[in-house]
């Protein structure tokens, strides 16, 4: 039987604010253990909360930005469960009114659109950190994450795919970093996706039990843990099997995901309104503000890419795909104002060293600039692409100027007809039987003589004059 | 609506309190007892009431995202059951 897998997400970006939500504390990643806690995010009797400005606007932008209808009024609720990351014994969240409902986010994915739907968005804490010993039962709790804000984005079942999920997630991160509300960094766990995933059969309506999988800290490990859990819940389904309603590791090492039971309690979470915290009311006149002031999103700027810089459609999506890389983009642009030319280099030769070393624009050595240049000499003939290539790996490799290194290792274009005459006629001496070809009408192997000529000027010579040469020296 | 014994000793669970058999006895007895008392509310017409999360008419009690120092991290691990090298020590869980 033909099986139809339906996944919706559940994402959790923590916000780029300097202080906590309902506290002073810094939010700094990678302090020493509890050096950025105080009474009311440890959950000290007496303490009272208060809600952090900034981090409500933060989450407005995100509602903003993805279509969702902001609610006048929200309101704070305490979701409890027992944890030891948790001091308070209850986590500060939103329930029944959320600060955002029914958004959307659109993606590409198999070469078609589709609208996935936002459920809602809301504000919550983040919970503590804990290390846990191995060589004793024992566990180590640093609060210093506790209290750090977090948006939860919560999707509508409407993914179809691991490729639609992972389209989906990338998109939100996207926006995210357009919004500059979160850094994205996912093994630091500023970006957390939980996925669930149910199939129910072909062209049925209603759904399939669902599992809950959690801890993948990549894109690369949602798709993993996707695709390994429709497997898993086909073949229990093949067999006549019940699938169980149940949470499920993604384990990296062994490459599937395992259950969690007897490790988690029943969800029985008893929310009900924080008494500590006032509701939330959203005035017309904040939410006009913050939408005058919000940056340009991803489908506008590839829009202005395609119009402004007359690139393909395709070209703008990808560069867009990621803040950093239209900012590059650009920058390399004003330095050579070909932006075609630039969009290829970016999407070919810079894109490719970036995934064999599995890194992100950031890590790139090359400077928007330098690449510019690069391009500018190539454009003035100075070197010929295929020697901007090497260029550029060596760029890539030290750092260097193109102008430098060009200098350094000699690789100016042969452009003096003299020289290269020279060294074409003493080619077509040592190969009698390829000219007698040509002249007898072959002409193919003009091929093999500009390739001897580029092997002997190690690919210096300027491969139009070099065939303007043979054709000279053979009639 | 009586609560069950089931329910008492769910939400005993819940809060990690092991109960002994004359204490869910008692509990259950008790609670219901309080139970029956609230429930005194439900005499009252709210059908005209819009549902309040706050008792008082304030909203938007907001800071500044502005960095204050907290707890000196001795002051911190005061009250902890456990410490090691910063941090609480509690029993492992997982
Ligand atoms: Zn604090």
């Amino acid at each position: 039987m033909e099986y139809e897998a339906i996944i919706g997400l559940e994402i959790h970006a923590e916000l780029l604010t300097a202080s906590k939500i309902f506290c002073g504390c810094a939010t700094t990643f990678g302090a020493p253990p509890n050096t950025q806690v105080c009474e009311v995010c440890l959950g000290m009797p007496g303490s009272l909360p208060v809600l952090n400005q900034k981090a409500v606007e933060f989450a407005l932008k995100m509602a903003l930005a993805t279509d969702c209808r902001i609610n006048e009024e929200s309101v704070f609720a305490r979701k409890n469960y027992f944890y030891p990351d948790l001091p308070k014994g209850y986590q500060i969240s939103q329930y029944e009114l959320p600060l955002a409902e029914h958004g959307h986010l659109d993606i590409r994915a198999g070469g078609e659109t589709r609208r996935i739907g936002i459920t809602r968005i809301h504000l919550e804490e983040d919970a503590g950190k804990l290390i846990h010993s191995e060589h004793r039962p024992v566990s180590f709790v640093d609060f210093n994450r506790t209290g750090v804000p977090l948006i939860e984005i919560v999707s509508e079942p409407d993914m179809r795919t691991p490729e639609e999920a992972v389209e989906y997630f990338k998109g939100l991160r996207n926006i995210l970093l357009y919004l500059g509300i979160c850094d994205g960094n996912m093994e630091e766990g500023s970006l957390r996706c939980d996925a669930n995933i149910s199939l129910r059969p072909m062209g049925q309506s209603e759904f399939g039990t669902k599992a809950e999988l959690k801890n993948m800290n990549s894109f690369r490990f949602v798709k993993q843990a996707l695709e390994y859990e429709i497997k898993r819940q086909r073949a229990l389904l093949e067999a006549g099997k019940e699938i169980v309603q149940e949470t499920r590791l993604w384990d990296t090492a062994q490459g599937q995901t395992a259950s969690m039971r007897g490790k988690e309690e029943t969800h029985d979470y008893r929310y009900f309104p924080d008494p500590d915290l006032v509701p939330v009311r959203i005035e017309a006149a904040w939410l006009e503000d913050l939408k005058a002031g919000l940056p340009e999103l991803p489908t506008a700027k590839g829009q202005r890419f395609q119009e402004q810089y007359g690139l393909p459609a395709y070209d703008a999506e990808v560069l867009t795909g990621d803040k950093a890389l239209a900012d590059y983009f650009e920058a390399c642009v004003k330095e050579f104002p070909q932006p075609k030319q630039v969009s290829n280099w970016i999407m070919v030769e810079l894109l490719r060293e970036l995934k064999t070393q599995d890194a992100g624009i950031a890590a790139c050595p090359v400077t928007p600039g330098a690449l510019g240049k690069l391009l500018a000499l190539v454009e003035k003939g100075t070197i010929s692409g295929s020697l901007a290539k090497k260029v550029f790996e060596e760029m890539w490799a030290t750092g260097k100027d193109p102008e430098a290194i060009v200098k350094e290792k000699g690789l100016e274009q042969i452009s003096d007809a003299g020289a290269l005459e020279a060294a074409a006629q003493e080619i077509l001496a040592a190969h009698p039987k390829e000219v007698a070809d040509y002249q007898a009408g072959k002409t193919k192997v003009m091929g093999f003589f500009v390739g001897q000529l580029m092997r002997k000027t190690k690919g210096q010579a300027n491969p139009q004059l070099a065939n303007e040469i043979f054709q000279r020296l053979l009639e | 609506m009586a609560l069950t014994k089931e329910e008492v000793l769910h939400v005993a669970q819940l809060a990690r309190l092991a109960l002994e058999p004359g204490e869910v006895e008692l509990f259950t007895r008790q609670l219901n007892d309080i139970l029956a008392y609230v429930e005194k509310l439900q005499e009252l017409d709210t059908s005209g009431v819009t549902p309040m999360a706050h008792v008082i008419p304030v909203f938007n009690a907001f800071r500044e995202d502005e960095v204050k120092t907290g707890l000196d991290r001795d002051a911190a691990l005061d009250n902890a059951p456990g410490r090691e090298e910063g941090s609480f020590v509690v029993p492992r869980i997982i």
